[in-house]
């Protein structure tokens, strides 16, 4: 099993190896200037010796991104629910929801920050803003995957709307919701970066920021690796969450084996 | 309740039992979008009682199940149920079993079998020790804690007529309970409920389209015809020993599988 998951892990890392080897020999062999592209060996160096900094400012975009992680998950909860709860909602809300996903929210961000200024506040917002729409939608999905016979089963046993809710409607949403999660947990790095981008005094997106300019271009790279390192790492909680929610759960169906186990 | 009986073959408020009634219907009646799925139907079940309904598919049976059971509210008509009153839901005091099995898949068996208990919120540890009473019996001991894809549809139906009978309500409707199943499982499953079934204190009513099923059951066996539906028949079963495996092809059982045979032809002929 374990043997079986390395093998098949073996040609992403044979591949990204050969990338790198490739990119090490020709920034050495056509003698790019560092400020340009700096070779994998300088950036890991670089990586090794700002890990206090890179360490500190990815501590400020985490905390960014799993306040506004919870805020979207509680906000999703809360939207679809009333979505598959009252055809109103549903007409009056969902819509608007989906409409307003056609909005670049880069462009929404400048004005977060003239609205709540440059604290936290504005970069969970825009993290929110990334997040809670595929939690909305796989939401949504999942309520309405519910089988109108296991409703009325439900009824004949006496069950209030309330408990069908909690221990039919929701159980059988959940693969949905994790599937919606693992969109939000990578989406939701971008949101972060972006909200420090824009305005901010600390968190890797403002480092990035700040390094560019100065043609640290190294330390931008090592930003950029603790970020997709954060992103991983992100994806993988959720993961690790949605097998263990989903334990008992049966396998699906057969034919989904073959597409792999994430 | 004052709509004149549609039918004349059959006095179907009657029931064969000299005890009281649980479960009584009269004059019920249901449309759907402007079509006629029931008409006028009266009928009683009495307590320790077993009755069956045949009739074609379509002919509303399922319907009258769940009007029964409190899912669907009749247009017309009174629904009574020993114990409640006319206003108050029925919902939750109707035992009410399916053909399909409707586990959650995320339960397991013991998790399963003890929903309608904890739904009416009876502690884990108290409704977990009534499923294990009850799963000898049922030939379920073994896998209370497997989950349901484990198991075979037979023993997934015993786990969805455990599930419906642990609330302990006075009446039980079986919906065409083992129709999923292959014929050997099915026979074996009808044997087996005869056996398992605590009858004297409950009124139980079984919708079926298996003729010898119905008369291999019940008592008594009420015939519907669609369109609308209605109860145009009813024969009372008189067997000598129902857990005899012979008695399918005994001489009584075979003849009252005729006559019902004969009256649902009888019906089909005259659409």
């Amino acid at each position: 099993m374990l043997r079986s998951t390395v093998l098949s892990w073996l040609p992403a890392f044979a591949t990204a190896g050969a990338l790198l080897v490739l990119w090490e020999v020709s920034v050495r062999v056509l003698e790019v200037q560092r400020w340009l592209l700096p070779a994998p060996t300088v950036i890991f160096r670089e990586l090794f010796d700002s890990l206090g900094l890179l360490t500190r400012h990815a501590g400020t975009t985490l905390v960014e991104i799993v306040v506004g992680f919870a805020v979207s998950i509680w906000l999703g909860v809360v939207i679809a629910s009333g979505v598959v709860w009252s055809r109103t909602v549903e007409r009056s809300v969902y819509p608007i929801i989906i409409a307003s996903q056609t909005i670049p929210i880069f462009t929404l961000a400048p004005l977060l920050i003239i609205w709540v200024g440059t604290d936290i506040m504005s970069k969970v917002i825009v993290v929110v803003l990334f997040t809670f729409f595929p939690i909305v939608v796989s939401l949504v999905t999942g309520f309405r995957s519910v089988d109108r016979e296991m409703i009325d089963m439900f009824r004949t046993l006496g069950a209030s709307p309330f408990q069908t809710f909690r221990k039919l409607v929701i159980p059988t949403a959940l693969p949905n919701f994790f599937g919606g999660l693992k969109v939000a947990a990578v989406v939701s790095v971008i949101g972060a970066v972006i909200g420090e981008w824009v305005g901010a005094s600390a968190g890797l997106g403002w480092l990035m920021k700040l390094s560019g300019p100065q043609f640290q271009t190294a330390r931008v790279f090592a930003a950029i690796v603790v970020l997709s390192v954060l992103a991983i790492g992100l994806f993988l909680a959720v993961v690790v969450a949605e097998k263990w929610s989903l334990r008992k759960y049966p396998a699906r169906a057969v034919h989904m084996k073959g597409l792999g186990e994430l | 309740m004052n709509s004149a009986p549609r039918q004349t073959s059959a006095q179907a408020g009657n029931y064969a039992g000299g005890t009281s009634a649980l479960l009584t219907v009269s004059g019920v009646g249901f449309d759907y979008e402007d079509s006629a799925i029931l008409g006028g139907i009266d009928l009683s079940v009495g307590q320790g009682e077993f009755v069956a309904l045949v009739g074609p598919s379509g002919c509303g049976k399922s319907t009258l199940l769940n009007l029964i059971s409190g899912v669907l509210t009749p247009e017309s008509g009174q629904i009574s149920i020993a114990g409640l009153d006319g206003q108050s839901s029925r919902l939750g005091r109707v035992s009410y079993m399916q053909q399909d099995d409707l586990l959650l898949p995320w339960r397991t068996i013991e998790q399963n079998g003890r929903l309608g208990l904890e739904l009416h919120g009876v502690s884990n540890a108290e409704s977990g020790r009534l499923v294990r009473e009850l799963a000898d019996s049922f030939g379920l001991a073994d896998v209370l804690d497997s989950m349901p894809w484990q198991l075979s549809g037979g023993m997934r139906q015993r786990v969805a007529l455990l599930r419906a009978l642990l609330p302990d309500n006075r009446v039980l409707l079986l919906d065409e309970p083992f129709g999923a199943l292959d014929a050997i499982t099915r026979g074996a499953l009808q044997q087996w409920m005869l056996n398992v079934l605590d009858r004297a204190s409950k009124a139980v009513l079984l919708v079926t389209h298996d003729v010898e099923e119905a008369v291999l059951l019940a008592d008594r066996v009420l015939v519907m015809a669609p369109n609308p539906g209605r109860i145009v028949a009813e024969t009372t079963v008189k067997l000598e020993d129902r857990t005899d495996p012979e008695v399918t092809t005994s001489a009584s059982f075979v003849a009252i599988k005729r006559q019902i045979r004969q009256l649902l032809n009888d019906r089909v002929a005259t659409l």
